[in-house]
């Protein structure tokens, strides 16, 4: 018999009854799956919400919350607002720690439900325009586990589209369910909670894979491939000659509809389709006529620059107030997803030459249209014939009406009591109200283009289209090259890089990903990146961060995509893709474990978490993560047993997850071999921690890649990495060296003589290498 | 600017517990003298230079000196300490944060818990959580932010200060804590 989730199958081979005998009976009840995976089901299929709960609590129990409260109330219904200082209890009788990690879980359901329903539009949308029986194909021969996350989470092989809708319908179900436990009145414990966040983590891993592996395999985009195309990204890219759409959002299909319906109509070239954001990755998988903008802190300065004759949204981490600020460039919008209608009329059912002279006799502002076809005829009919009437207006000030206004600001330091990252502003203004702009524009280089400034300032003045047009001339010299996001890595690289990265020899995986709310702009994260390439580490990214790094030069003008490669490697800088190709990231751990290791794959969660977390020396880096989004996909890793590193705004996030170095008791494993307990230091000392700064940043991904399975030969490579980094951007040895340290063979012979000292000096003792694992079920042989 | 209960990002609303404003400086060096394990910590911030007139490095020095209390370093900025041949442990935001939080932690020498943790050079909001962490899971800890800006989770803060009048505490402070007072100049 075989079950899908909503299906029975059974098959007798003889039955007898009052009606006779029946040979080779099959019923079947609801779907039936073919069955062409004869790996045996493992221990927990389609997980329910506490199926991984005592793994979830082995994880809390080392990696405990620092909750970090934005308000002591809450305000969450109307027995509140309770006031829930330090130890009182609000009405329902929750407290501080369980009101917190209740809205860690609403961030994360509120991620996880993103990415499912987006997996779920591209799936029915995919079905309704290829089939539902279009094949799963995201790497050809290079690839046999398709789907590494949904075969260890829900135990199936997806092989068609379709089968992905039985994926989607667990993780609908599991989001319900979690959300319901955030009513008042239901969960009390906040480790309970933790354990649910983790599971929304879990299953926002499937829904981003379920996503990806159905835009891959039917769209076209690149397969898994290590030498995908470079594609131009920057503020300059269009060529402004031409009409100008700009695509904003997280999902493709109204995109496509724009370069299908060019195609169509042998239009390809004559308009330039710029994209922000994920939508820009995705669109630049499907068509190389496709041009990055940049990531989403470049709406705002790009809508106002008038650059943009049309505007096409989809879903996703698209400004509020898109609507309002591209009316006063005069560019008309058109919203295409459910999610996001803008309060715009939806005008889907009607004909085309209708909405289109509407929108180019500016009859509306924009308009809804459900329907990706209809949204690429549409765009590109309104914005041929539009694009020559607008002119470019543009509302970026020029500057001597900047030099005017400066003169008026009253230095009241609204603008920079409203600024996330503390710009000077006010300074800025007095410096151009003497004509000196360029303190404005070096504004622009860590301005997250929130435009609360702007919002704050009493005298009404733009500020953040100040800051634009003082950083403007260097701004539209912007060009750089990405490599597009090439999808899932391949079974052969997981073969070829496994066994070195399991040992340690190639000392660590840093995933540089997510959104762009930085606190001192984005090269800082090409400034990590390459640092860790430069160190033959595996550099892997997505979403924002992946274009954050194209966007700094060296002397020869080149950018990392250009200078490292981009296969599965040491030293190599591999951009996977948008958002959900996050899920390729934790789909590469789960394959070491795999197709390395042979680990059993099919619903084994736990194994595979436990393996992946004392062997995989891979960490997350979210330096801008600012979103729900990034919350849930953080937790993904956490339940996977990954560390994840956010920047100085991700403590905002309310809660960490931190180890205690002090607590040897917390740093035990079983060895497989034995059952014995071995202490085996902190690695990885955290689950979830917010470093302050760029440097700090570093040395803790050097550090938290260490792992208690490292060789002493990669533990020394590693301990190299993590004393040089400190070294030279701490100015000293690092104080907790003692901890990693296990027997003199681990010890870098260029470091032998200090590193020998600080070990006297603390009374190190040597520790035996086990054979690491937290299940005592992995055990092979028990003592006694 | 007047001295009011006022988050220097006008967001950072703390909720009805709220930092007691220091409208006597002299009080902090009191309540220093008098705590019986207190703590400084100095953001990355700290290490930088704050404007034309101000290291803020510094004073921190001259407190951590003047007061003779040990000064946890965050995120980087150990390194100048160092340059500046003092002692600073380094330790990040989040590791000490939490370790202050916890009542059965024995401190940096394992002596005992601190109850007193001053914080200065942290990004505003950053030590706007973390003074909140503080603030609810820490019970017999006080916190004291020396920052320019209110920072409403402390249990102690100046309200936002002009440059001159925040030199002006902190040599106040310091002259409470038995340093000579120095002319201050903006
Ligand atoms: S959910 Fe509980 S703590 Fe929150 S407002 Fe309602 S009763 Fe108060
Ligand atoms: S808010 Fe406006 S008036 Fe006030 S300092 Fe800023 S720019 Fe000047
Ligand atoms: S738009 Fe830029 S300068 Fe203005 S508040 Fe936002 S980050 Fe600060």
């Amino acid at each position: 018999m075989h079950l899908t989730r909503k299906g029975v199958h059974v098959k007798i081979d003889e039955l007898k009854s009052d009606f006779g005998l029946f040979k080779n009976l099959e019923l079947s009840v609801g779907r039936v799956a073919e069955e062409t995976w004869t790996e045996p089901t493992g221990p927990t299929p389609f997980p329910s919400v506490t199926a991984l709960r005592d793994w979830d609590m082995k994880l809390l129990q080392r990696y405990r919350p620092f909750y970090l409260p934005y308000c002591d109330v809450c305000c969450l219904c109307t027995f509140g607002k309770c006031d829930l200082t330090q130890d009182k209890r609000g009405a329902c009788g929750l407290n501080m720690a369980g009101q917190q990690s209740r809205i860690v879980l609403l961030a994360c359901c509120i991620g996880a439900a993103t990415h499912v329903a987006h997996g779920r539009h591209l799936v029915e949308h995919l079905i309704e325009k290829y089939g539902r029986n279009s094949p799963l194909d995201i790497g050809g021969l290079n690839i046999d586990i398709e789907a590494p996350v949904t075969r260890l989470v829900c135990g199936i092989k997806p092989e068609k589209l379709r089968d992905l809708e039985d994926v989607l319908d667990y993780c609908e179900e599991q989001v319900t369910q979690l959300l319901s436990s955030t009513h008042t009145g239901q969960e009390g414990s906040n480790l309970d909670f933790e354990s649910k966040v983790f599971h929304a983590g879990m299953v926002d891993q499937v829904g981003m894979e379920a996503a990806d592996i159905a835009q891959i395999s039917v769209l076209g985009f690149p397969k898994a491939d290590p030498e995908a195309s470079l594609t131009d990204l920057g503020f300059g890219v269009a060529d402004v000659s031409k009409p100008t759409i700009l695509v904003i959002g997280h999902n493709v299909p109204s995109s496509v509809g724009i370069i299908d319906y060019l195609t169509e109509k042998g239009l390809l070239g004559k308009v330039e389709v710029v994209g922000i954001c994920c939508t820009a990755h995705d669109i630049t998988r499907y068509s190389s006529m496709a041009k990055i903008v940049g990531p989403i802190s470049w709406q705002l300065r790009y809508i106002r620059s008038g650059l943009a004759d049309l505007i096409v949204v989809d879903e996703q981490c698209i400004r509020a107030d898109t609507l309002v600020e591209a009316q006063k460039v005069k560019t008309p919008v058109i919203a295409s997803s459910e999610k996001n209608c803008l309060g715009l009329e939806n005008r889907t059912a009607t004909p085309s030459e209708k909405t289109i002279a509407d929108l180019v006799e500016n009859k509306v502002p924009g308009v809804l249209i459900l329907d990706s076809d209809k949204v690429g005829e549409v765009a590109v009919e309104t914005v041929m014939k539009i694009a020559p009437k607008r002119g470019r207006f543009k509302i970026i000030p020029e500057l001597e009406k900047i030099v005017e206004a400066a003169k008026e600001c009253t230095e009241c330091n609204e603008c920079r009591r409203a600024c996330p990252n503390d710009k000077p502003i006010p300074e800025a203004m007095k410096a151009a109200a003497k004509g000196d702009l360029n303190p404005l524009a070096e504004i622009l280089e860590s301005c997250v283009g929130c435009a609360r400034c702007d919002s704050a300032c009493p005298n009404d003045f733009p500020l953040h289209s100040f800051i634009v047009k003082a950083g403007e001339e260097k701004l539209c010299k912007e060009k750089f090259k990405m490599r597009v996001g090439r999808g899932a890595i391949q079974d052969v690289e997981i073969r070829n890089v496994g066994q070195p990265i399991v040992l340690g020899e190639i000392p660590g995986v840093i995933a540089i990903v997510g959104c762009s709310n930085y606190p001192q702009g984005g090269k800082e994260v090409a400034e990590i990146a390459e640092e860790f390439a430069k160190r033959r580490f595996i550099v892997v990214t997505s979403g924002c961060a992946a274009m954050s790094m194209a966007m700094v030069k060296d002397e020869e003008g080149k950018t990392l995509y250009e200078k490292y490669t981009g296969a599965f490697d040491a030293g190599g800088i591999v951009n996977v893709g948008s958002c959900v190709s996050n899920a390729h990231i934790a789909g590469a751990a789960i394959k070491i474990a795999n197709i390395f290791a042979k680990r059993k794959l099919r619903a084994n969660y736990e194994e595979i978490a436990d393996y992946i977390h004392n062997r995989v020396g891979a960490v997350g880096l979210a330096w801008g993560a600012y979103s729900q989004k990034a919350a849930a996909i953080a937790s993904g890793f956490w339940r996977l047993g990954v560390p994840v590193v956010v920047g100085p705004h991700g403590s905002k996030y309310r809660r960490m997850l931190l180890g205690r170095q002090d607590k040897p008791e917390d740093w035990c494993v079983l060895d497989a071999r034995t059952g014995d307990k071995v202490y085996v230091g902190p690695a990885p000392e955290h689950l979830f921690t917010a470093a302050e700064t760029k440097e700090e940043a570093i040395v803790l991904l050097a550090k938290m890649c260490m792992r208690p399975n490292d060789t002493s030969k990669g533990r020394a490579i590693k301990l190299t990495h993590y004393v040089d980094l400190h070294r030279r951007l701490f100015g000293s040895l690092p104080n907790d060296i003692h901890l990693f340290v296990r027997n003199n063979t681990d010890i870098p012979i260029t470091m032998k003589d200090e590193i020998v000292k600080v070990l006297e000096e603390k009374g190190w003792q040597e520790q035996r290498i086990p054979d690491p694992t937290l299940l005592p079920r992995l055990v092979r042989e028990r003592k006694g | 600017m007047s001295a009011k209960e006022e988050p220097w990002q006008r967001a950072e609303i703390a909720g009805p517990k709220k930092a007691l404003l220091i409208l006597k400086p002299e009080v902090v060096g009191a309540m220093v003298k008098k705590a019986k394990r207190p703590i400084l910590v100095a953001g990355h911030l700290a290490a930088e230079d704050y404007s034309k007139s101000v290291r803020m490095i510094e004073y921190v020095i001259r407190i951590g000196k003047a007061a003779n209390i040990p000064v946890v370093a965050t995120a980087h900025a150990v390194s100048e300490f160092i340059k500046r041949g003092f002692q600073a442990t380094s330790m990040s935001a989040m590791d000490i944060g939490s370790r202050l939080a916890d009542p059965e932690w024995k401190g940096l020498d394992g002596a005992g818990s601190y109850d007193l943790a001053l914080f200065m050079g942290l990004p505003y909001y950053m030590e706007f959580v973390i003074l909140s962490g503080l603030k609810h899971f820490s019970a017999n800890l006080k916190t004291i932010s020396l920052d320019r800006f209110y920072n409403p989770h402390a249990s102690w803060s100046f309200p936002n200060l002009s440059v001159k009048d925040w030199k002006e505490n902190l040599e106040t402070i310091l002259a409470k804590l038995g340093e000579e007072r120095k002319d201050v100049n903006v």
